[in-house]
């Protein structure tokens, strides 16, 4: 069964010390620079290109096709960005990857910036999670020590210099504007584009910004070969990728499997939904990606398969929910969250999630009619689509797809006139009982 | 009026859309929301404004775009205040599209919801565009606040002070950052930023930074709801009760675009007109708040003549006219009669003292000029300035947009002159312009153009402008400031860089009836019409348009020269309109020459010490009680029609008929032929500009200044100008607007702080001034800088003449 793994990222992850620099270069690490630096720039490009590697931050552009965006007429100094704001609930993949190989974060690093001819790279990392901060910023340091960094790196002639910036703590900072808003010292709230990234994003220069895991996957698609990376995967949705189950599964945690992987398979590596229950709903990337169902067990969770059913694969942020839990309940709590992370840039992610989080709360206490329902549903139509950045949008996700396949629960919010569930029953100590 | 000429756009720049089935061409760029109002579709709209970048926050302009000139459409409704138009692009407004109707139907509901329903007591009330736009493109009922879903709005405490004449009700605002992007784009004081985030995000200042700006009072009239405003109007009126007059600014010599709001006879704000070749949408805080004074209790408003026990008592106009014609009748016999106009005239009145003083009282003995003066800049605004304007090859604002370097010297223009400021930071951060500046140091207001300052001390100007010389040409503009009169050689220097490099060149004067002065010739050496008083044929062109037999042929005194004349009896009677002493070359000798003179006849808005000690004083109309013309440093002509019907209040060229009437009649000079503002607009229009030749502009005679070439040991030469908001009496009566003003300091080089500790004292001939220190890091070696008019009665009263030496000495004397 394990056979389905692909551990390449994960590969260090039971290794001794394996954030260090020596058992990673033992296992390889760092040698694909060399065959990078034997490269020429374009042909990194167009090996990343046919690899089919895919945006691992959740919207799946080609990566290679990113990096051919880069004006390499334009005068001014090329960026790299690495996004490691890692905020989204449920999201868990690329903080436990920085803590367990930072170093294959920054090789990919070294050659994605030769490949845009980028002297100066930036890794943004999302500011509570100092240990993981603590933990690039010594990789990094690690690696200038070795020569892997800083001038003239391996006697290729090539220069970079890394910098690890720590957020500030706010959620639209993964929002790839708002987070060069933020690097460059400002309020971090997304940009107007055009102009885009790639043509005049950090200090207005041609910059690309690309997810922890789309980075770090880069090295052995340069040591191992195009061919390598898309014979994993599905027609369009190419490699491996970290699928991290949480919730209701007997062993959650990050899983580095072929896109395409199932549910079902992936439940049968994770031991299963916790003992004596059954699935309910699950989010495929995350929350703010459309809610799914036990129906949905077998689609391929590629981009293509996810999105057939009318969601997004998203991050792979599997959230398993079981039965005992209310649909209402935790999507009010997810919509407190982007409430309390929408930036207020723009009125309907602003205004909308304040005003979701009443309507939403007075159905829980089983407050109204069904026609409020409606009401939600119509205000959730005025806030997607209509909001400046995708947070607005993402806010939607969860309210109308429960209501689409959990109507029921909620007129029964209604009917009951609260929540007829036990949140107790949820928890993960339900059912160890305490006696004095 | 001049016009600006369309701008001419190439056919192939023109971009042709469909926009609700309609087809129009637009030059490319163009946003959709400014093409859609092209066939006459407004979009509504918070954020969006012309003048400021887009930002696309409040979503308010959706629309449907079902082809982006690709054949594709956008999935989502977009922002039209951030989409450019492209070509074959297919645009459907809430008028065509339920999609677009419902998008900004829905945006307008979530505007709502957090926003407080206390419209009858807003000041925005009525005048409110999201009130307006919620009637035009919202519902009519909430789904957030009915009976059924009580919603619970987010609410702040309010208000709170931006500054002291900005306040802020957080919850009304929609944080469109129309405020903050103008704080940081258009004014470049970006001291309001937005803080926290989500529903609590709200408009805010650092603790120990208020929003200081000049500028400050446009984020009030550019807030699309009544989240800004003002201390000075907050509560006191409501738009729909108020009556609005076109006007134009009367504190300086931008000629911005006004408009005046009235109600019963008393003005109760001034917001920024819309001129696109002038001011665009932008004032002073100073044009916007500073009104009050004309509506002072020390205003007059009846004349007065001097009573047989020495004190001034009310006159009826006849009498005063009569009591006035009598006694500068004799002062004429006793010498004659000068006349001092001061800065601030219209354009009308200033022509018929012009006229006054030449064919009543037979003189050449007139001049504007209620500051430091020289001859060389009499003789510099007769060949240089007098007749230029915008129709004629003048400088205009849209000139120093286009010029790509603007030479700035003796002239600070976010003190003297902010629409120029505005245009010359619009102008820098497009990156078409460098602006250079001769100064003794970086001022905040340069730091903000980006100016490469050349380092000068006051006095070597000419000098300086020879040196830049060189990287002059055609595509160069050089603004010279009033400051320039005083330096020998400087105004000169600038017109010969000028006609050597083929730079275009202008004087930006401080007063708004400064150039207009010129043009009407209240100057000793010029007549109306920019015509030379030394011209023989000038003289004759106006004698006979004024059917007068002869003019007085010799130049007249200049300011100074008429104030040592009356000091030593040769003249024997002054006739002088809101000149304040304080502000002229020598303030105790202007004194005594109003004492020493034979008669006086003082024309004021309000009592003042010159009013005082007059012999007839008649009370003169502010600018909202007569209709009137400023000429600003263009040249361009500003006319106004009055605000207020105010019968008591006369312009100051009826009174000056009624005298010329009288004195008529006993025999003196004839009478001015015009009673109203109308008919003087007539007459001067009759009369037309000067068409012979221009009187050359003759190297001056080196000396007769009083600019130090050498210092004594802990000398310093002073450098001073005014700054917008000081003690100036035009800024009376508005405590709120004082309050903004920057705090008076001295500045002085690091080396000089250093020794002397942070308060110093200034003394020159004129006396002693103590002040806070504060660093200027570029400040010249060997200058001192203080404003000129922000503490006691001036520099000029109480320390010594600009560009003379002043000594220096820590802690207070």
């Amino acid at each position: 069964m394990t056979d389905m793994l692909t551990p390449v990222l994960t590969d260090m992850w039971d290794v001794e010390q394996g954030w260090k620099l020596a058992p990673y270069e033992s296992k390889g690490g760092y040698a694909a620079l060399d065959i990078a630096f034997g490269m020429s720039q374009d042909d990194v490009i167009t090996a990343v290109k046919d690899s089919g590697l895919r945006g691992r931050g959740g919207a799946g552009f080609p990566t290679g096709m990113k990096w051919s965006f880069i004006p390499q007429d334009n005068p001014r100094p090329k960026y790299l960005v690495v996004n490691a704001d890692e905020s989204e609930p449920g999201t868990c993949k690329d903080i436990p990857l920085m803590m367990g190989n930072p170093h294959v974060l920054v090789e990919g690093v070294i050659i994605s910036s030769y490949a845009i001819r980028a002297n100066k790279a930036f890794i943004y990392i999302r500011g509570e999670v100092l240990h993981v901060i603590r933990r690039v910023q010594a990789a990094v340091e690690e690696a200038y020590a070795a020569g892997h960094l800083g001038k003239n790196i391996h006697g290729s002639g090539y220069d970079l210099d890394v910098v690890v910036h720590a957020g500030a703590g706010a959620y639209i900072c993964g929002e790839e504007t708002a987070l060069l808003e933020g690097l460059e010292g400002r309020r971090g709230q997304p940009r107007l584009r055009p102009p885009f990234p790639a043509v005049a994003g950090l200090y207005a220069s041609p910059t690309v910004i690309n997810n922890v895991e789309s980075i770090a996957s880069v090295p052995a698609i340069v040591k191992n070969g195009a061919a390598w990376f898309a014979s994993m995967g599905t027609e369009k949705s190419k490699g491996h990728g970290i699928f991290s189950l949480s919730g209701h599964v007997q062993n959650p945690g990050q899983y580095e499997a072929p896109l395409g992987i199932t549910l079902r398979e992936l439940l049968d590596l994770a031991g299963g939904i916790r003992h004596g229950h059954e699935i309910k709903f699950w989010t495929p990337g995350g929350s703010s990606t459309p809610l799914l169902t036990a129906e949905h067990l077998d689609i391929p969770l590629d981009f293509e398969g996810v999105g057939a059913v009318g969601s997004m694969l998203g991050t792979r942020a599997l959230q398993i929910f079981d039965e005992t839990v209310c649909v209402v309940r935790a999507v009010l709590r997810w919509t407190e969250f982007y409430k309390h992370e929408s930036c207020g840039k723009c009125t309907p992610c602003r205004e909308g999630t304040w005003w979701l989080v009443q309507a939403l709360t007075r159905l829980e206490n089983g407050q109204g009619t069904e026609a409020d329902l409606d009401q939600l549903l119509d205000q959730c139509d005025n806030i997607l689509g209509r909001s400046f950045c995708a947070l607005g949008d993402g806010a939607t996700s969860p309210i109308s797809s429960s209501i689409e396949h959990f109507r029921d629960e909620y007129l029964a919010h209604l009917a009951h006139g609260g929540c007829p569930f036990d949140a107790a029953r949820s928890t993960a100590w339900a059912g160890t009982e305490v006696s004095a | 009026m001049t016009t600006t000429p369309e701008k001419a756009v190439e056919k192939s720049d023109l971009v042709t859309v469909t926009i609700d089935g309609v087809q129009v061409s637009v030059p490319k760029d163009t946003l959709v929301i400014r093409a859609a109002e092209q066939i006459g579709v407004q979009i509504p709209r918070f954020c969006d404004h012309p003048l400021l970048a887009p930002a696309g926050a409040c979503r308010q302009c959706l629309v449907d775009v079902p082809d982006a000139g690709n054949g594709r459409g956008f999935p989502k409704p977009q922002a039209s205040c951030t989409l450019p138009v492209a070509e074959g692009m297919v645009v459907s407004t809430q008028e065509s599209s339920p999609v677009a109707d419902k998008a900004q139907r829905g945006v307008m509901e979530l505007l709502l919801i957090n926003h407080p329903l206390d419209c009858p007591v807003c000041d925005k009330g009525g005048e409110c565009p999201l009130q307006n736009q919620a009637m035009s493109n919202g519902q009519g009922e909430s789904r957030f606040s009915d009976d059924r879903n009580r919603g619970v709005k987010r609410t702040f405490p309010k208000p709170i002070n931006l500054s002291p004449t900005v306040l802020l009700d957080r919850e009304r605002c929609i944080v469109c950052q129309r405020c903050t992007r103008f704080a940081d784009e258009i004014a470049g004081d970006p001291f309001i930023e937005l803080l926290e985030r989500g529903a609590q995000q709200q408009i805010g200042i650092a603790e120990d930074a208020p929003f200081l700006s000049y500028f400050s009072g446009n984020v009030i009239q550019i807030c699309p709801v009544g989240a800004l405003t003002s201390e000075q109007y907050r509560f006191r009126s409501r738009p729909f009760d108020l009556v609005s007059t076109a006007g134009v600014a009367e504190h300086d010599a931008c000629g911005s675009a006004i408009r005046i709001d009235h109600r019963r006879g008393k003005v109760l704000r001034r917001q920024s007109g819309n001129d696109p070749a002038v001011n665009e949408e932008w004032i002073t805080d100073k044009d916007r708040f500073a009104f009050a004074y004309a509506q002072s209790e020390d205003r007059l408003v009846y004349p007065q003549v001097r009573d047989e026990d020495g004190s001034l008592r009310p006159a009826s106009w006849p009498e005063a006219f009569a009591v006035a014609a009598r006694g500068l009748a004799a002062a004429k016999q006793a010498g004659g009669v000068g006349v001092l106009t001061g800065g601030r005239l219209t354009v009308e009145d200033a022509y018929a003292y012009s006229k006054f003083a030449r064919v009543a009282l037979g003189t050449n003995d007139i001049d504007f000029r209620a500051r430091p003066l020289s001859a060389e800049e009499a003789a510099f605004l007769a060949s240089s300035v007098a007749l230029t304007g915008p129709g004629n090859g003048g400088v205009t604002y849209d000139d120093l947009e286009s010029a790509a370097k603007v030479v700035l010297v003796g002239l600070e223009p976010e003190d003297e002159a902010g629409a120029v400021f505005l245009r010359l930071r619009k102008s820098v951060r497009a990156g078409g312009t460098e602006v250079i500046s001769l100064a003794p140091y970086t001022t905040r207001g340069l730091a903000k153009v980006s100016a490469r300052v050349v380092p000068t001390v006051p006095g070597e100007e000419a000098a300086g402008l020879d040196a830049l010389a060189p990287e002059l040409d055609a595509g160069s503009v050089l603004l010279v400031g009033e400051r320039l009169a005083t330096i020998p050689g400087a105004l000169s220097a600038a017109a010969a860089v000028a006609a050597s490099t083929g730079a275009r060149l202008a004087w930006v004067p401080r007063r708004a009836g400064d150039r207009g002065a010129v043009e009407a010739g209240c100057l000793p050496n010029l007549l109306p019409g920019g015509r030379p008083t030394a011209d023989a044929g000038a003289r004759v062109d106006v004698a006979a348009a004024w059917g007068v037999d002869v003019l007085p042929e010799t130049e007249g005194r200049d300011a100074d020269a008429i104030v040592a004349a009356l000091v030593t009896g040769e003249l024997g009677g002054l006739v002088i309109a809101g000149v304040d002493p304080d502000d002229t070359s020598d303030p105790a000798a202007t004194r005594a020459a109003i004492d020493a003179a034979g008669f006086v006849v003082a024309f004021d808005l309000r009592r003042t010490d010159v009013t005082d000690v007059a012999d007839v004083v008649f009370p003169v109309a502010p600018t909202t009680d007569k209709a009137g013309t400023f000429v600003n440093w263009e040249g361009r002509v500003r006319p106004w029609e009055a605000a207020l019907r105010n019968p008591a209040s006369l312009p100051e060229l009826r009174a000056l008929s009624g005298i010329a009437d009288e004195l008529a009649h006993l025999g003196h000079g004839s009478p001015l032929g015009f009673r109203t503002v109308d008919e003087a607009r007539a007459e001067m229009a009759q009369l037309g500009p000067w068409d012979g030749e221009r009187p050359r502009l003759d190297t001056p005679s080196p000396g007769g200044s009083g600019y130090s070439t050498t210092l004594g040991d802990g000398d310093l030469v002073l450098a001073t100008w005014k700054q917008s908001l000081d003690n100036g009496s035009l800024q009376d009566g508005d405590k709120y607007l004082k309050a903004t003003a920057r705090t008076p300091v001295v500045l002085v080089s690091r080396a000089v702080h250093d020794s002397h500790g942070p308060t110093i004292t200034l003394t020159g001939d004129r006396g002693s001034m103590t002040l806070p220190a504060e660093i200027a890091d570029d400040l010249v070696d060997g200058v001192v800088w203080v404003p000129s008019n922000s503490v006691g009665n001036g520099v000029l009263a109480d320390l010594a003449s600009p560009g003379t030496t002043v000594t220096i000495a820590g802690g207070a004397a």
